[in-house]
């Protein structure tokens, strides 16, 4: 994708990412804040690039750190924030 | 249709799972499925990367997949509801550091131009990130002290090894990347942002530290978004733009939750004044009472408020609290929770830790709805918490001043449950325990709620 293109998506992005947090109670701020570290947590998808193309020893090394690293932000994230909403559920409202 | 095309349909399935995902987690009906789809999302995201693109090393990147999930995992279904704070804390500060390796790799991608100039900044903000993330898990684990720590020539340090990174990082600029000495550069840079995530953290007083990794949270984002510029990947680029953005919404929030602007929170103590507070603990008188005292005033009591902090969750005491509320409810006695919003160690801590106790939603009062009650209320429990009630607040000179509190002094009488006479996160003494209406019963908040228990029932 060009520059541009980059831009324009980033920018939309920024107003979304505004958007749909804007009205939330603080009840949730923790499982928001947390479900949010986990979506970071994708930067795995680069971590898997990066590593792929690797060519020296240091390089796959340090790659597959990153990996790890990456893989426990993404897959812990989202189990954390599954334990605290879990409750929330089976509350009669 | 090509394979790109499909990788790139895969991807935007992927950025709309997110959008949802926050979306969702932004209600409590829809939090727990939007986290779901949010799981789903990266779960596509994953996959898609690793059958479509052309990697070596495959089997070595799958095993780190599974070590990493092998470590998470049980890591974060076993760690107790209390410890959830740091480490969320954690898991933000892993994620900037992988951000910043990462960058790190991509320093040779780029051939210069912005895309250099966003590694640079990747490997900055994900090494302060991390660090700062893995301070904030040590003052949130009391490994180390939860007070501000503010080292001699703090500040100075602080600008050189910020003005150090950005030199470097401009130096490694200016080699193009992708050389030997561009490489030097870069891990130097990478040092300093590490040193400078230390320095940023420290001052920082116990109390406001979610706000921290709130913030955090949204750098860690941001420099997701800018490996994605690099990477020319557009998921990476809107996921890490959304928790960029929704990230400096909820630091905002919160902050507002404790009533100051951002900037005193973070350089508070830089600045000096408000970091001392720490009254001495003098030998003032303190009314204490027995378990069975209190058991008379709660039993024979219109309205009671109970106002828990973060001791209840250390105590693991909710589901005696939930035991307490129904002996009472049995003596048609009124009870509310009044939830103080950064209660806790997180905004919403409170909240989930009495919800997995199964206290009704509807008792949980948010502060400015229970403020005005205060004055019609007969007995107000403060289990575990100390900060949030502290009237210290409304006076300046002091680390709480200007935050909100629960204006707990207005009820006929106040009840404290307390270990000991130590001060609260923030590190401050509480002029509310030596008020002639407050009654402190001593001891663990679970021992001392189950001896009350026992005593109402004998009564």
């Amino acid at each position: 994708m060009s520059g541009m293109g980059l831009l324009t998506v980033f920018v939309l992005s920024v107003f979304v990412g505004f958007e749909v947090v804007s009205k939330v109670s603080t009840t949730l701020h923790t499982p928001l804040m947390s479900g949010a570290n986990a979506i970071h947590g994708v930067i795995l998808v680069g971590s898997i690039l990066v590593t792929g193309a690797a060519t020296s020893a240091a390089e796959i090394t340090l790659g597959l750190v990153s990996t790890v690293l990456a893989t426990v932000n993404m897959v812990g994230g989202f189990v954390v924030t599954d334990r605290m909403l879990e409750m929330f559920k089976g509350k009669k409202r | 249709m090509s394979k790109q095309t499909w990788v790139d349909l895969a991807y935007l399935v992927a950025a709309i799972c997110f959008i949802l995902a926050l979306k969702g987690l932004s209600s409590p009906k829809s939090a727990r499925n939007g986290n779901l789809i949010g799981a789903a999302g990266a779960a596509i995201a994953v996959v898609t990367v690793l059958v479509s693109a052309d990697l070596h090393h495959l089997p070595l990147i799958l095993g780190a997949i599974a070590v990493g999930a092998a470590v998470a995992v049980p890591t974060s279904r076993r760690v107790p509801m209390t410890a959830m704070p740091q480490l969320v804390a954690l898991f933000n500060g892993v994620g900037g550091g992988a951000a910043a390796i990462v960058a790190f790799l991509e320093l040779k991608w780029t051939g210069g131009g912005f895309a250099l100039v966003a590694s640079l900044f990747t490997v900055i903000v994900g090494s302060v990130s991390f660090s700062g993330s893995v301070v904030t898990f040590l003052k949130l684990q009391e490994v180390m002290t939860t007070r501000p720590v503010v080292l001699p020539g703090h500040p100075l340090l602080f600008g050189a090894a910020g003005a150090g990174a950005v030199g470097l990082a401009i130096a490694a600029f200016a080699q193009g990347g992708a050389s030997t000495s561009a490489t030097y550069c870069a891990i130097g840079v990478a040092v300093l942002s590490l040193a400078v995530g230390v320095l940023f953290v420290l001052p920082v007083g116990g109390a406001d530290v979610p706000i921290v990794i709130s913030l955090l949270n949204a750098f860690t984002g941001l420099t997701v978004a800018a490996s994605g510029y690099v990477l020319n990947n557009v998921l990476l680029l809107v996921a890490g733009t959304l928790v960029g953005a929704s990230g400096t919404i909820l630091t905002r929030l919160m902050a507002k939750a404790m009533g100051r602007p951002i900037t005193s929170t973070l350089f508070g103590a830089l600045r000096g004044g408000s970091t001392a507070g720490a009254v001495t603990t003098a030998d003032r008188p303190v009314r204490s009472a027995s378990p069975d005292d209190v058991a008379i005033l709660l039993a024979y009591a219109n309205k009671v408020i109970v106002v828990p902090g973060y001791g209840l969750a250390v105590a693991q005491a909710q589901h005696t609290v939930r035991e307490l509320a129904d002996l009472l409810a049995a003596r048609d006695v009124e009870l509310l929770y009044g939830i103080h919003p950064v209660a806790g160690r997180m905004p919403g801590h409170m909240n989930v830790l009495l919800a997995e106790a199964n206290v009704p939603y509807e008792q949980l009062k948010e502060m400015d709805e229970v403020n005005p009650q205060f004055a019609t209320t007969d007995v107000v429990l403060v289990i575990g918490a100390n900060d949030v009630v502290n009237p210290a607040a409304r006076h300046p000179g002091t680390p709480i001043s200007g935050m909100p509190i629960l204006d707990v002094d207005q009820a006929q009488n106040v009840i404290f449950l307390k270990r000991s006479m130590r001060p609260g996160f923030a590190g401050i003494d509480n002029e509310l325990l030596y008020q002639a209406n407050t009654t402190l019963l001593f001891g663990d908040a679970k021992d001392s709620l189950t001896k009350v228990v026992a005593a109402l029932k004998n009564l």
